[in-house]
């Protein structure tokens, strides 16, 4: 009989091989890349447990919307502490993405073999970007309806088909319940449904393409 | 000479005249998918137009032209619009920013109408004075109703100053 403490070292074994079959040591070091990738899988994480428990105190219709979010930051216990908690990562991983995005570019990481793995991250970028334009509109407030307005009046300015545009995201000519739940169903099933089919994909070719950059020319850098 | 060869005009027709089972097939598949691709994309940008909207009529009632003393610029929140009664007689304007779409104020004090999102500022009748808003505030369609209320189609515009209505 096989002992559950060997079959357990084997799957963390097995999860190691995101990483391609040789590592360097230097590979896995802070400096090389401020883990900043990883960072930002980290805020996506917390992102989709949070989300999870707040989507079930919130009703994606109007006026529900608004007493619901109301009701997380005065009511429900914890509530503020989960809604502060999305927030503050949605933020976070805006920034990190952002980061680690700068970091490949400045250490020329994205050069062959890696280019594919370029052209995701800059297509997870968006997509974290959408993620969090949509989130702002479900508060239902002052500032998301506005925000909402500007950003729906950004998308018309499209040319030819830029009307056409704004009232399918919108579902509407104006921002109102049916805009909405379009914000909500893309912004809990379809972006990050999405954002895990390419986090997948970027981490299987992270592993495809040698695993985490390192300059070798500089080998004795000591930056 | 191979470069001939290759360059025979007449080979090239005979190859390209008989395609292979596979070949054909392989077109029939492809072009079916890219009819059937074409059919679903025109299925989704319908299903995702809504046919019938449950939002405000576009046709409003501004209220009664008493309401609104002579050289008085009104907004009404409600509706997005304002109402002046200018020397010339009433006209309405949308009161939604050129620009992107906020609202505007009109700012008795200065005697213009200011966008708060990014700062433009417009003339009283509509003509843009600052900022990055592109257009002047469009004119809309008014009329008197039958109970003698200033009416507004939001959902038309009309030239500035073409149309004053008198009361």
């Amino acid at each position: 009989m096989r002992n559950p403490i060997h079959s357990l070292t084997r799957w963390r074994d097995e999860f190691k091989e995101i990483f391609a079959a040789r590592v360097r040591e230097r590979q896995l070091g802070f400096r090389q890349s401020w883990y900043l990738g990883a960072f930002t899988l980290g805020c996506f994480s917390i992102q989709i447990v949070t989300g999870l428990l707040l989507m079930l105190y919130y009703h994606p219709s109007i006026p529900q919307a608004y007493f619901d979010m109301k009701d997380l930051q005065f009511v429900v216990s914890s509530g503020v502490f989960l809604r502060n908690l999305h927030r503050w990562s949605a933020h976070a991983m805006v920034f990190l993405v952002f980061a680690h995005m700068a970091k490949v570019f400045y250490r020329g990481a994205y050069r062959p073999p890696r280019e594919l793995n370029w052209v995701v991250g800059v297509c997870l970028l968006l997509l974290t970007l959408l993620a969090s334009y949509t989130g702002y509109l479900l508060p239902w407030d002052q500032l998301s309806y506005w925000g909402t307005t500007v950003g729906s009046s950004i998308i018309s300015s499209t040319p030819f088909i830029g009307e056409k545009l704004r009232f399918i995201l919108l579902g509407g000519h104006s921002v109102n319940a049916n805009a909405l739940l379009r914000f909500y169903v893309l912004h809990v099933v379809i972006l990050p449904l999405v954002i895990i089919l390419l986090v997948a994909t970027h981490l299987w070719r992270l592993h495809k393409d040698g695993g985490m950059y390192i300059n070798h020319e500089n080998h004795t850098d000591k930056s | 000479m191979d470069d001939q060869q290759n360059n025979n005009p007449a080979a090239g027709i005979e190859e390209d005249r008989f395609l292979s089972r596979r070949e054909f097939f392989i077109k029939l598949g492809s072009s079916s998918l890219a009819v059937a691709g074409a059919g679903a994309a025109v299925f989704a940008v319908q299903y995702l137009s809504p046919n019938v909207l449950y939002e405000p009529s576009p046709i409003v009632s501004a209220g009664r032209p008493e309401h609104f003393p002579t050289n008085s610029v009104t907004l009404d929140p409600r509706f997005g619009i304002y109402v002046v009664h200018g020397p010339k007689g009433f006209y309405a304007m949308s009161s939604i920013c050129t620009h992107l779409g906020c609202m505007t104020v009109w700012r008795q004090d200065s005697g213009v109408i200011a966008c708060p999102c990014h700062g433009s500022t417009f003339r009283q009748d509509g003509t843009v004075i600052g900022g990055p808003a592109p257009r002047p505030l469009p004119w809309l369609k008014t009329w008197l109703g039958s109970d003698g209320e200033i009416m507004v189609d939001r959902s038309t515009t009309i030239a500035a100053e073409s149309e004053y209505i008198q009361a």
